[in-house]
């Protein structure tokens, strides 16, 4: 799938280019498009070793663990193929959480560890996604933030009244998007298990 | 509600600051060594997320700067007129997945040009709040553990993105309308 859509942006791009007359943009925007992605894991190194710091820690104070048997009544049934007290456990509720409370630093550290432990218990190839990693995502894109502060801040600028007004229309657009990234992720895991894939 | 949630935002890191290092320490943890030793690995990690990142955000530039992305708006936008949907937060919804900095260009200017209570700022509002940019995390989250087989998380990922973009609509018009 992931194929599919990369070369589609790409050849419709360049297409759309060369019949435009454009065709020198191509060049620039790969060019711009490789730097910002180096630059963007450059920025991530700081906040990532912080973070992976901070999880040692807790990991050894048997927090992450505690973190994970507190949740096992909904992530049993989200995460059927991961150990019921598995490490993951704990670092995919932290993501979650962080992501919760709009705290995008925290998250993005915290849901590379879970992927990390998720890997270890990944019993394919180690380059195809498992189940609990293809579920932990369609959580993680679809994850609910109660508050949406960048946005809130935006408002507040070009003089909105009433800023926060859009609180509650936010939070029943992604209850309705993480129940269906919910669904789709199980009737999808039944699908392609069925076709062996 | 809201104060208190955006306290407990605010308050959030400080504590796991806190109470993370100090109950390492009373069960006997070396906290100074334990933290160095999880550190060691942030440089890898984060570096190893650069091919996926740049193979991902070379074909959105592409596809962003040749003007590609206009001509699907052009497509699509008397479709929507005809739901209800201004054709203005078009290209929002569409870059959305792909690119966080320019779904934060987008509505920032439709906030400006129409003003942040209009129906066209609320809606966009709502659409930036409430959704994500799926491919960034997948391409991020996968590169770091080098999974180039994504299976069907981008199928997922995209149908709870469509399904926030009509929800976001339908409950503007229910609230704002």
């Amino acid at each position: 799938m992931v194929n599919y859509v990369w070369l589609a942006m790409m050849i419709c791009g360049i297409l759309v280019a060369a019949g435009t007359g454009h065709i020198e943009v191509v060049t620039k925007a790969a060019l711009e498009g490789a730097q910002t992605g180096v630059s963007t894991a450059i920025d991530l190194i700081a906040i990532i070793t912080f973070w992976l710091g901070i999880m040692k820690l807790a990991e050894k104070a048997g927090l992450v663990r505690g973190l994970a048997i507190m949740v096992r009544p909904i992530t049993g049934f989200l995460f059927p193929s991961v150990p019921k007290d598995h490490p993951a456990m704990g670092a995919i509720v932290m993501n979650l959480s962080a992501n919760l409370l709009g705290l995008g630093n925290a998250a993005t550290p915290m849901g590379l560890i879970a992927m990390q432990e998720l890997q270890k218990l990944n019993w394919s190839d180690k380059k195809t996604a498992s189940d609990a990693m293809c579920t932990f995502l369609a959580l993680n894109t679809s994850c609910i933030t109660l508050i949406p502060t960048t946005i809130i801040g935006i408002r507040l600028i070009y003089g909105s009244q009433d800023p926060t007004q859009i609180v509650g229309t936010t939070i029943f657009a992604t209850a309705c998007g993480m129940s269906i990234a919910i669904f789709a992720d199980r009737l999808l895991r039944t699908i392609y298990r069925r076709q062996g894939r | 509600m809201f104060s208190l949630i955006s306290d407990l935002s605010r308050w959030a890191i400080p504590i796991v600051l806190l109470v993370v290092p100090l109950v390492a320490h009373l069960r006997g943890v070396n906290v100074f060594e334990t933290f160095v030793e999880g550190a060691e690995a942030g440089f890898g990690t984060a570096i190893k997320t650069i091919p996926y990142l740049v193979a991902m955000l070379v074909s959105i530039s592409v596809f962003r700067a040749s003007g590609a992305m206009d001509v699907l708006v052009n497509l699509f936008s008397p479709v929507l007129n005809l739901v209800g949907v201004p054709a203005e937060v078009l290209p929002h919804a569409i870059m959305r997945p792909l690119s966080g900095g320019a779904a934060l260009g987008i509505s920032t200017d439709l906030i400006k040009t129409y003003g942040p209570d209009s129906f066209i700022g609320n809606l966009v509002s709502t659409m930036q709040g409430s959704s994500d940019t799926t491919f960034y995390i997948l391409t991020l989250y996968f590169g770091s553990v080098g999974i180039s087989r994504y299976r069907y998380s981008i199928i997922s990922g995209l149908a709870a993105d469509f399904t926030t973009l009509v929800a976001s609509i339908y409950i503007a018009h229910k609230v704002f309308g």
